[in-house]
């Protein structure tokens, strides 16, 4: 079953027509994803790949069918895409880039209110059900198919530990990146939500960075709801206080968000936490045979 | 970004937020001639990005214009400790001078994007003055907090609620009213992280003014202000920082000896941490991005290096569209360009990483390989001992 992406998604590219546009469509749909459509103001009637591009993501939407939308916009124009995508009815918007101001996001969580849509980052890779659809730039190589659901806030380290999990034989049911800004979409609460429904995944990886409290958040959640095992793993423990470690959301201030809170409250929800970044893939596995 | 208290103020006059009178001085004569320009006892108050100057000596009440000379000398061109600045201290180039006012009572006000909501929030205490981290610590209920709706704004019954919740009355109501209204406006205008004004005060004579002003502006958004980038201080940042983020590259600087060099932010995070799980302290962040070129490698070297205390450099790379034999390439290279002279472990995984090893291991220049993240850590680590 998966979540959010499957073989059946349908997929349109915002902002088609850029280098990284062009790149990644082309990656994805030579991954096996349904890339049906492009859309680039201004370019509509033109093709990338044989695939169609429109000016609109309604008239898009309209030709195509597509439900989901992989933005690839630059930061100034990040923030109108997402929204436009959203009034077009599109059910899973995608927003890659980095460099989003927080502000437009601030305003896009407002205008997604009420929508039937959910938004995964901005600043994220994207998310993979294995096998049947990725959306996103990971590496597709690296993954398998399999139980283990994967949902984290950074990109290559998330590499790093499916990477690990595919060494051990551990496949991926699905994984969702849900970026390293401090004002996104979906969060870990939302996305360990559909994990604990989905008859596939029989456990979850949750990798965390400091700053914020979404990771304290999903722990009261998981405390209470969680049916399956969750393994976690806080990134940023040497970070000092006061700096932004790279991702805009990687930050602690005025002593909050450290990698020791979130580690506290994860433990005390039942959470096993890995050791090391290195020891995340050993540690399900550990935890998959009742150790 | 973060700027100047003075740099502020100009800001918040243009908004409509009231505060004292004053000038900048960079020299003790200028100092005392402006305090002469204001009559009358006057503040003089050292010009760092980073609070608890009071408390450290960098704010001194001046009598008269010969004091405010006599004190500027003082304080001018002297490092200032505060718990806020580390124990190397900054040095103090510029003076704001200010009039001397009659205060009444402190209140702490701060604008602030609230993460759990998505939101723009304010809070107001009656507690100014002090760290407002403590008041939320002793005396949360001190603490009025104010959620502000992106699609209506700052609400005129919001701010009666804080007026009144910090004792205001009449005519005060109102003016803070002004007050709040411009704090947003110049938030919402200028793309803020931050907005903190502790404290703003109640003079005898019923006026509210800021007393002090410190503004944070997102870096994303700084693309939109360039006479905001204009007001940056290179003085007040790490030059290898400051040099690194106008490369393009996210670089923070630690106290460690370990030189770490790692495509994407969290596998930064995690090789710091992993190096200080074996033992060893990274002497800094660097994440050379997604587009890992010989170019952006050689830079990288360049800075890392430049740092006296690295003993060694770890470069973990996990090359998902970027393909590990373009990395090694850019590494060999790079390093040939640089001379790296201390030991230099490379962890190469991802795409085509059997023929990036290659090229790392037939390049002739001594770079130790390791296959997994825990080997690279160790493997550093134990370099740099011996080195």
């Amino acid at each position: 079953m998966a979540i959010l992406v499957n073989k059946e998604t349908r997929v349109l590219t915002q902002g088609i027509t850029g280098a990284t546009g062009q790149f990644h469509t082309r990656a994805c749909k030579e991954y096996g994803t349904q890339m049906v459509a492009g859309v680039t103001p201004g370019k509509g009637g033109t093709f990338f790949d044989g695939i169609p591009i429109f000016d609109t993501v309604v008239e898009a939407v309209a030709a195509t069918g597509a439900s989901a939308s992989v933005v690839y916009v630059p930061p100034a124009f990040s923030a109108d895409a997402i929204m436009e995508a959203a009034d077009a009815g599109i059910e899973l918007i995608v927003s890659i880039t980095e460099g989003v101001p927080v502000m437009d996001m601030v305003r896009v969580k407002r205008y997604l209110d009420g929508k039937r849509c959910r938004l995964l980052g901005p600043n994220c890779p994207g998310v993979i059900t294995p096998g049947e659809c990725k959306v996103g730039i990971m590496p597709g190589h690296i993954y398998r198919r399999g139980s283990v659901g994967v949902v984290s806030r950074s990109g290559t380290l998330t590499y790093e530990a499916v990477d690990q999990l595919t060494r051990l034989g551990l496949g991926q049911s699905t994984c969702v990146g849900i970026g390293g800004d401090p004002v996104h979409g979906m969060d870990f609460l939302d996305v360990l939500g559909l994990f604990n429904k989905d008859p596939e995944t029989s456990a979850v990886v949750m990798i965390g960075e400091i700053g914020g409290d979404a990771e304290e958040q999903a722990a009261a959640w998981v405390r209470t709801h969680m049916r399956k095992p969750v393994v976690g793993f806080i990134v940023g423990q040497t970070a000092p206080p006061g700096k932004r470690m790279g991702h805009a959301g990687a930050i602690i201030s005025g002593g909050k968000g450290t990698a020791r809170e979130k580690i506290a409250a994860l433990k005390q929800a039942g959470v096993r936490m890995a050791p090391s970044p290195a020891l995340i893939g050993q540690t399900v596995k550990e935890v998959l045979e009742g150790r | 970004m973060n700027i100047h208290e003075f740099q502020a103020k100009e800001i918040f006059t243009r908004f409509g937020i009231p505060v004292p009178q004053g000038r900048v001085a960079a020299t003790p004569k200028e100092a005392g001639s402006i305090a002469g320009e204001l009559g009358g006892p006057c503040v003089v108050k050292a010009q760092i990005h980073a609070g608890g100057r009071g408390r450290a000596g960098g704010i001194k009440l001046a009598k008269s214009p010969e004091e405010a000379e006599k004190l500027a000398g003082e304080i001018l061109g002297k490092k200032l400790v505060t718990h806020q600045t580390g124990p190397q201290g900054r040095e103090i180039r510029r003076l704001l001078v200010e009039e001397g006012l009659d205060i009444d009572r402190e209140i702490y006000l701060g604008m602030v994007l609230d993460r759990s909501a998505s939101r723009v929030s304010f809070i107001a205490s009656v507690e100014g003055g002090v760290e407002i981290e403590e008041v939320a610590l002793r005396n949360p209920e001190k603490i009025l907090k104010e959620v502000i709706d992106p699609a209506v704004g700052l609400l005129p019954f919001q701010c009666r609620r804080v007026a009144y919740g910090l004792g205001l009355r009449h005519e005060q109501v109102s003016v803070l009213a002004s007050i709040l209204q411009g704090l947003f406006r110049a938030f919402v205008e200028l793309d803020c992280s931050l907005v903190e004004i502790n404290p703003l005060v109640l003079t005898a004579q019923g006026k509210l003014l800021a007393l002090d002003a410190k503004m944070n502006f997102d870096n994303n958004a700084l693309f939109r202000h360039p006479e905001l980038e204009a007001l940056r201080d290179p003085d007040e940042e790490d030059p290898r920082e400051y040099e690194a983020s106008k490369l393009g590259l996210s670089y923070i600087a630690l106290d460690g000896n370990i030189g770490c060099m790692v495509n994407g932010a969290g596998l930064a995070m995690g090789t710091m941490d992993i190096i200080k799980h074996y033992g060893g302290e990274p002497a800094n962040f660097l994440d050379v991005g997604g587009g890992a070129s010989k170019e952006k490698v050689a830079q990288a070297f360049k800075i890392l290096l430049s740092d006296q205390k690295v003993r060694g450099v770890l470069i973990n790379i996990f090359g998902g569209i970027m393909r590990c034999d373009v990395i090694a390439q850019g590494v060999v290279e790079a390093a040939r360009e640089t001379r790296v002279a201390v030991p230099l472990v490379v962890r190469l995984q991802g795409t085509n990483v059997e023929l990036g090893r290659k090229i790392l291991a037939e390049s002739g220049l001594s770079i130790i390989p390791a296959d997994t993240m825990a080997e690279a850590a160790e493997k550093i680590v134990q370099a740099v001992k011996k080195f």
